[in-house]
Formats: C-alpha cells, structure tokens, sequence
C-alpha cells in the first residue's frame, strides 16, 4: 500500500516532467494528421487528459495552475488555428465507435462547426491562460478537481459543436450543463449559489427537453436520429414550425432569450469569473449555434413568417437586457445583463436573416448572417474580457459590489487599461469591433425596406429604433461600469492596499484585448473568412474578392463603406499633430493640485456617484420594467433610511406563479405517498390489471 | 484620387477648425442683439482658445492618464467629423472611410470619453455631468440614427456625400419625410449640443450643468482643446444639417475648382443663417427641468420614426 502511494507519489511528481516532454511529440502527432477532425477530436480528447491529470493532485495549486491551464490554453490555440485552415475544407464526416451498441456517435466538420470551434478555440486560450493564474485554494473546490471540471466542460462544447447525430448531440449538451453546474457552484458552502445553480440547472434541463423534442419531430417517421436523416426528412409546415418553435425555446432557453432568462443574472456572478467568462462568452454560443444548425441546415425550407419570433424577442431581449444592465449594483449582474442584450441583438439578425431568407432575397440574408456571426466572434472575446477584468477586480480587492469600488486605475493601470478596451468594444464604438457588427446589422435593416409584405416592411424601421436604442444604452452601461470601478476616488479604504493582476492573468487579457483589437480594425480579413460559413447556411454572398483590404464595403452597388484603420490612424494622427503643436507653440507644463470642484470645501468620496445614482435616470425613464421597492426616510424618522430595490418583473409574474402552481400539484401527487406499503402493492396490482386490460 | 480632392480636404478641415469659434461668437453675438445687451467681439472664442493655450495645466490629484488624454481625443474624434461631413464638397476622400453611421458612432466615442473623463476626478459636479450627459446622449442618437435612415432610404445609401449629392441634384420637389426629420434633427443639435432648452452654455450654476459640470476641473490647453472641440462639435451638426436638408450649392466635382469657390461663400450665407435661428430658438425657449429632457427628446424620437413611416407610406 505503502509502495503504491511512493509509486503514485513518485508518477505525480515527475507528471509535469511527463507532460512537457510529451507535449512536441503530441504537436507533431497532430500537425501530421491531415484530417481537420481527427485534429479536431484529437485535441477534444487531450483536454479530457488534462481534466484528468488534475485529479493526480486535487490539491496542489502549481500543478493546476502552472502546468495544466498554460496547457489547455495550448490546446485551445491549436484547436483555434486547425478550425481556421479548415473553414473552406471540404465537410468531413465520421462514426466515432463510441456509444451504445446500436447507437454510435456520429461526428462531423463543416465550415459552420469550424467557425464555432475557432471561437472556442480562441476565446478560451486566454481564459485558461488567465484561469491559471487565478485559481487558487480555498475557494470551495479543490483546484485539481476544478480542472476536471472545466476541461470536461471545454471538451463537451467542443463535442456539441461536432456532433451529427442527436443523440450524440444531447449527450455533449447534457454533459456541457453538468459540469457548467458543478463549476458554477464551486463555492457550493454559500447558500445564495447553490440557489443559483439549481435555478440554472433547472432551465438548463427544461431547454434540453424542448431541444430533445424537436429532435423528435425532426426525424419526421424515418426513426432514424442522424442528422443526416433529419436533412432528407420531408416534414409538413405545420410540424416544421413546431420543430423550430421548439428548437428556438429550447436553444433560446440556454442563449438567456427573454422570458427564458432568470437564470443568466443569477448564475453568471455566482460562478468563478473564468467560469463565467467561460459561460457567457463560449457556452451561449453553442446555443446560437444550435438554432443555425436546426434551422439552416436540419429543417431546410424556412417560411418567412419563422424570422418574426426570434426578431421579436430578440429585440425585447437585447432593450430588457440594456435597461436592467444600467441599473445593477454587482459588476457581475451587470455583465450578465448586458450578455442578455447581445444575445438579443445577435437573435434580431437571426430573425433578419430568416425573414430575407423567406422571401428569397440571398444577398440580403448573407448580410444578415455575416452581422450574426460577426457579432457572435465579437461577444466571445469581449465579454470574456469584461469578466476576466471583473475577476481580477474581486481577486484583488474582495469586492462584488460596484458601491464599494472605485479609482482602482491608479492601483491597477494594466487591469484597467485592458478592460477600458473592452468596455469601449462593448459600447460599439469605432474603431472597435462591437461597432464593426452593429454596422453590419444596421445595415441589413436598412435593406429590410425591400421585403415585399406591406405590414412587415414597416414595422421593421421600429424594429431599428429598437436595436439602435439598445446599442445606445450599451454605451451608457459601459461608462457606468467603467466609471464607478474604476475612476473615480476609492469609495473604501481597504481599496489602497489592491494590487494589479499576477503575469498569466495579464497575458489571457491581453490575448483577448488582442482579439478585440483585430476583430476591429481588420473586418475585411475577417469577413473573407466567414464566407464558407454564410454559403453553407445558404447565403450567397457575391463571389470575388472585397474592395482594399482596408475598406469594408459588403454591398457592391452601394455607395457604403468603413474602413476602421483610416479611423484610427486619423484621429492618431490628429492626436499627435495637436500635442506636438501645442508643444512646439505654446508649452507642456503642468502641475497637480487639489480638485476644483468650484471651491467646494473637503472633497469625500462617497460625495460621488454610486451606481444606484448612475442608473436613476434610466430607473426614471424606463420605470414600467422594472419592479422598484424603494423606502423613503420621513422627517419623523429617528434613523433615516433610503433603501432602493429593483428586482425583474417577470420572475414575479411568471415564475412564482408558475412555482407556486408546481408546488400545489406536487402537494396534491404526494397524497398518493401514503407511506404503507399495502397501499403500495395495491398501485402496482391496479396498473397492472390495467395494461392488461389495455393490451390483451 | 484627383489633386483637387485632397486640397478640398485638407481645405474643409482648415476651414472647420477656423470658422467653429467663430461661427460660435456669432451665435453669442444674435443671442445677444436678441435679448438687448451690447454684443461680445466676434473673435472673443479665439481670444479665450489662445489665452487658454498659454496657462499652466493645474490637475487634479486624483487625475489618471485618461483624464490627459480624453481632450486630444475628443479634439480628433470632432477633426475627424469635420473631415468627413460635406460642407463644401461632396468629393472628399476620407468619406470612404466612413459613413453616416460612423459618422455617429464617432461622435459616440467623443461622448464616452468626454463622460470618462469627468467621472475620473470623482467629484459630485463631474460624475453628475456624465451622468446627465450618457442620458441625453443615448436618447438623442438613436433619433439622429433615424434621422439618417430616412435621408438613406430617400437616398439608397448611407453615404452622406452621395445623400448629400443626391439631394442637391434632383429637382426641388416636396419631402413630407424629410419635413419631420428636420424637425427631429433640430431637436437633437440642440439637445447634443448643451444648448436651451436642455442645457444653459452660459450657466454658471453647477446644478443645472450638463456639458459645462463635465469641463469643471479642465484648466488651460486642455480646457482649450475641449472648448474648441465643443465649438467643432455645433459646426459639425451645423454642416450635417446642410448636407441632409440644404445641400444646394455644395460642389459635386463637377464642376471644378471654380465650384468649390462658389460653394464658399453659400456655405457662409447657410451659417449666418443657421446661426441667427438657432439663436432665436434660444430665446424663445426656457430652460426645461433635467427630468423633461427625455420627454424633449423622445418628441425628436417619434418624430424621426414618424418621419420614416411617412417615408414609407408615400415614398417620398
């Protein structure tokens, strides 16, 4: 006993030695297979390695931290750049001889599963580069164990986006909500997160079982559950549409869709911020991914009447998610908001997209899913980024609580420095990349007005107002977010003693920041490889190369162009020939001094804006959203109180509710429990008499 | 790229940096003839930019780099802006690089910093300012936005050059469409701008600023940069409104450089005018409560979507 834990002991310790010296000849394994797939898979089942070589040494913090996240984030490159170069190749398909007996997994690459893969890929090197440096003990999990987790949840989003059967679908997807709820409740001591992962994994589950359903319509009689199946499947409209309805609640459900949503604000803070970077940068992708899977590819005939649900809600969605954003008070709930409202708006390009579809106007759908896509590229690294910056924030200081933050740039300048990237992304301005796919988008609105139904292409000018409006109060949500964290004076005193992030925290912010930057200023490279993707879902784009490599113009015959690098090197051009003149003509001199503040006495921090106070004039103006509870101080108070709540509407009028009417009939089934076992052999005599009855 | 066209380029940036004080000291000046006080010198802005220009920079302690950084930014998001809104021309070579959404969306980036920057020094005055300003600022761009639709649905493009073009080219006729949007985009020059009836440019009390709180704790050449900036910004909006409304006189290219000089003096005619009216809505107007400003501005919203729904009811 004693031999084998010298043995085990001994395996352990030279494991970071096995590893490295495995690693070159893993990479040239890999680069020798021609097969993007079997790379593809190859590097699906060396992250599975990887979560297991955590449970070696549950609880060492170097053997997670140093060897195997750097190594994960390896892989995610790797995966990153064999989707790249097979986003053109031809489909590759294969049974894998895993599986039941009868019922093997069925697997397949084409440009759609590429595109996701690379975003996978991509976004989760930096997150695991960051993950390796945050993840430390003490934090509820062991970190070996945490390791399982979140490569096991790495390795089944990869499998759901590779899957070409349903039942290996449901089973990534399955897998994919576990180990997301066992990551989400890696603190599992506090109550408030075990409350939240049970709320997630209970709308996790009721979206699978929405999305096992549509499968079942999709099979259309042939009993066969292979994708391939599905394609040739002939279904009427009528269970056409359910399967979609289906499909769009079910995926809709894991994508945070209102009324489907109560579980995003609630999982996304209670989750480490790796994890929730993790989740609300990749994992809701998959759910985009599922619904251009089912509807573009498995269902085939789309009718244009299909695109106003998804628009519709997604155009709710993406206001709702504003509007609650700008009034939160967990930096955290905020991001989760705001991932509500990208959401929306990537689900107003799918309903686009289908309504140009329907009609029969391909060009225009290739503009509406380019928007999609690019969008879905651009939220992946953004809020990966945001929350990465978050979790560095929590690290640092122990505070969740935007009242509580502030001038955390002067503690923290690389931190602050790459999460001002972010948040300027996220507000879509130019020359960024959020503002690269909000152009797009409005772009395919504006071409809307050609839809040839008269009560549509009306409507649809308000569908814009909608969407610009949203984009607009993403700004306001950013400078919030940005401002109260950190500018400002330190709303604590505790605040002096933060510090900036370790090493491989700051390299996984600049590799996202990075992303950021060239997702925006080289959109043409990007939209060029996009282009298999639009093709296969049915697009046509037109065919040749695009103007200048610097220039975004999508729609010849327009007079329409972007060109993000001629932005930016003007206004740095302007930059520096102003500051050059103001030296060369007047002078540079400065000196600090205490603030103005129009001769105001002594300036105190809390004299600044909370975030309840950033977000009043938003609880002002869009006040019928919300549910407010406020407690208002009266001149006879002995201990003045001022107390404002604002809690989401819908979990009162639909959820509890709903719960409550669940609650009254699992009373009601209880009473058949009555706790006898003669009463209990009686049921199974009864019911079998009746299937007798039934059957003979 | 002809000769022609990069010296209407650079000509038009050259010009707007120039005429922006002034045109400013011009409104000062109506405003004043209006409301029958002896008017300020028309240089009086150049004076002050230069008077600004030769003081030492007093900052704040608790100023970070962003707070140094924020007016050379916003001073070359608005250079940027004049260079390519057609004010003269419409053949301008950096309008490829941009069009009216971007147009927007660059003036958005002028907002966020300007805002940043006043939350930066963290006191009461400067985090109100952005508070009030992000608030005006994202109800008056989607109306701006609209405003943009309708002229790119009448034109089938969102250049604003070739709007620009293809209005000033047509024969005069009557748009219904573009009658409610120019009322609209009134609405938001004078909401963005900070001018009455939401904000007050000559206020001094704290309380009721909104551009004015976000430039308390800028001194000297950054004060100037700012200051100029904001004079840039109603010459910017100014011009928008020519290109999408007036755009008659403008040169196409066409015509050469004996256009381009003709353009010059109809484009002072249009500021002259634009400036007297818009002094005139000034004093006409009160001030409204912080609280209305979004009724003000939800008006300019429903009339810019009216605008587009007449559009498309007439298609005109």
């Amino acid at each position: 006993m004693s031999l084998g834990l010298a043995a085990i002991r001994s395996l352990s310790s030279d494991t970071p030695a096995i590893i490295i010296q495995a690693a070159p000849k893993a990479a040239a394994v890999i680069i020798e297979i021609h097969s993007p797939l079997s790379a593809s898979l190859t590097l699906l089942a060396v992250w599975g390695l990887i979560g297991l070589a955590g449970l070696l040494r549950p609880r060492s913090v170097a053997l997670a931290g140093r060897t195997l996240f750097p190594l994960s984030a390896l892989c995610g490159i790797c995966l990153a750049v064999v989707a790249l170069a097979s986003l053109a190749s031809p489909v590759e398909q294969r049974t894998l001889l895993v599986g039941l007996p009868d019922l093997p997994m069925h697997v397949r690459q084409d440009a759609l599963s590429s595109l996701f893969l690379l975003l996978l890929g991509a976004a989760s090197a930096g997150i695991s580069v960051f993950a390796a440096g945050y993840f430390r003990r003490g934090e509820g999990t062991p970190p070996g164990l945490l390791c399982l987790q979140y490569h096991v949840f790495l390795a089944s989003m990869g499998l759901v986006l590779l899957a070409d059967d349903a039942y290996a679908f449901m089973v990534a997807w399955e897998t994919m909500a576990l180990s997301s709820y066992f990551l989400v409740t890696a603190q599992h001591g506090l109550a408030e997160i075990r409350r939240a992962g049970f709320l997630y994994l209970l709308i996790a589950h009721l979206g699978a079982i929405a999305i096992l359903l549509s499968f079942g319509v999709m099979q259309g009689g042939s009993w066969h559950f292979t994708f391939d199946a599905m394609r040739v499947a002939h279904l009427t409209p009528g269970w056409a549409a359910v399967a979609f309805l289906l499909a769009l609640v079910g995926f809709g459900a894991k994508a945070g869709l209102v009324p489907l949503h109560v579980w995003l604000p609630e999982a996304h803070p209670a989750a480490p911020s790796p994890v929730s970077a993790l989740m609300s940068g990749v994992m809701l992708k998959t759910a985009v991914y599922g619904v251009l899977r089912v509807t573009f590819d498995l269902l085939g005939n789309e009718q244009w009447w299909w695109g106003l649900v998804p628009l519709a809600l997604g155009l709710f969605s993406a206001l709702f998610g504003a509007v609650f954003a700008a009034v939160q008070t967990d930096m955290k709930r905020l991001l989760a908001y705001s991932s509500i409202e990208n959401l929306g708006i990537i689900f107003t390009a799918f309903g686009l997209a289908l309504m140009f579809r329907g009609a029969g106007m391909q060009a225009l759908a290739a503009l509406a899913l380019l928007a999609l896509l690019y969008h879905s590229l651009n939220h992946a690294f953004i809020k990966s980024l945001l929350f990465l910056g978050t979790g560095a924030v929590l690290h640092s200081t122990g505070e969740r609580n935007l009242g509580r933050l502030g001038g955390l740039i002067h503690r923290m300048p690389w931190v602050a420095a790459l999460t001002l990237v972010g948040s300027l992304a996220m507000a879509g301005l130019p020359p960024l990349n959020g503002f690269v796919s909000e152009w797009l988008l409005l772009q395919a609105f504006l071409f809307a007005q050609q839809v040839p139904r008269p009560f549509i292409n009306m409507l649809l000018p308000l569908g814009a107002a909608l969407l610009v409006l949203a984009a607009a109060l993403a700004a306001y949500v950013m400078v919030k977010f940005y401002g109260v964290t950190f500018l400002g004076r330190p709303r604590e005193a505790g605040l002096a003693y933060a510090h900036d992030a370790g090493t491989l925290e700051r390299i996984g912010l600049v590799w996202l920041a990075l992303g950021c930057l060239a997702l925006g200023l080289l959109p043409t490279l990007v939209i060029e490889s996009l282009r298999p993707v639009v093709a296969q879902l049915g697009g046509g784009m037109p065919s040749g190369p695009l103007s200048p490599w610097w220039l975004l113009a999508p729609v010849p015959g327009r007079q329409v162009s972007y060109s993000p690098l001629v932005f930016f090197l003007a206004i740095a051009a302007v930059v520096m020939v102003t500051v050059l003149g103001v030296r060369l003509f007047y002078h540079g001199h400065r000196r600090r001094a205490r603030a103005w503040d129009c001769g105001f006495g002594e300036l105190t921090p809390r004299m600044q804006d909370t975030a309840e106070g950033f977000g009043q004039p938003i609880r002002h103006i869009f006040g019928s959203f919300f549910a407010v509870t406020r407690e208002l101080p009266s001149p006879f108070d002995r201990a003045p109180r001022y107390s404002v709540t604002v809690s989401d509407r819908i979990w009162q009028s639909l959820y509890m509710p709903l719960g409550s009417i669940v609650q009254r009939a699992a009373n009601a089934v209880a009473w058949l429990q009555q706790g006898r076992i003669a009463t209990y052999l009686l049921y199974s005599f009864v019911t079998l008499v009746v299937l007798l009855a039934l059957v003979l | 790229m002809r000769a022609i066209d990069l010296i209407t380029q650079i000509l038009e940036v050259i010009a707007a940096l120039a005429a922006a004080p002034l045109f400013v000291g011009w409104v000062n000046q109506c405003r004043a003839w209006l409301q029958n006080r002896s008017a300020p010198s028309l240089w009086l802005p150049y004076r002050g930019i230069r008077k600004l220009f030769h003081k030492e920079a007093v900052i704040a302690e608790t100023a970070s780099p962003l707070f140094r950084v924020a007016p050379y930014v916003v001073f070359g998001a608005m250079t940027l802006a004049a260079a390519i809104i057609p004010s003269m021309s419409t053949r301008l070579p950096l309008t490829i690089a941009a069009d009216a959404i971007a147009l927007v969306g660059l003036l958005a980036t002028a907002r966020v910093f300007q805002s940043l920057a006043a939350i930066d020094i963290g006191t009461a005055f400067g985090t109100l300012g952005a508070r009030r300003e992000m608030m005006v600022g994202f109800l008056a761009e989607p109306a701006l936005l609209m405003v943009i639709f309708v002229a790119s649905l009448i034109s089938a493009t969102t250049a604003l050059p070739a709007i620009a073009e293809n209005l000033a080219t047509q024969r005069v006729g009557l748009y219904p469409s573009l009658a409610f949007t120019a009322i609209a985009f009134t609405m938001v020059l004078l909401a963005e701008n900070a001018r009455i009836p939401i904000d007050n440019p000559a206020t001094h009390l704290e309380l009721t600023m909104i551009h004015e709180a976000q430039l308390l704790e800028y001194s000297a050449r950054h004060l100037a940069l700012m200051e100029w900036a904001a004079a840039l910004k109603l010459f910017n909006y100014a011009c928008i409104g020519f290109a999408l409304f007036v755009p008659w006189g403008i040169s196409t290219g066409a015509g050469g450089p004996a256009a381009l000089l003709a353009s010059i003096p109809l484009l002072a005619l249009k500021l002259l005018t634009a400036g007297a009216a818009l002094a005139l809505i000034e004093t006409v107007s009160a001030k409204l409560r912080v609280f209305r400003a979004p009724e003000f501005l939800g008006v300019a919203f429903v009339f810019a979507v009216l605008g587009v729904l007449v559009h498309l009811l007439l298609g005109a």
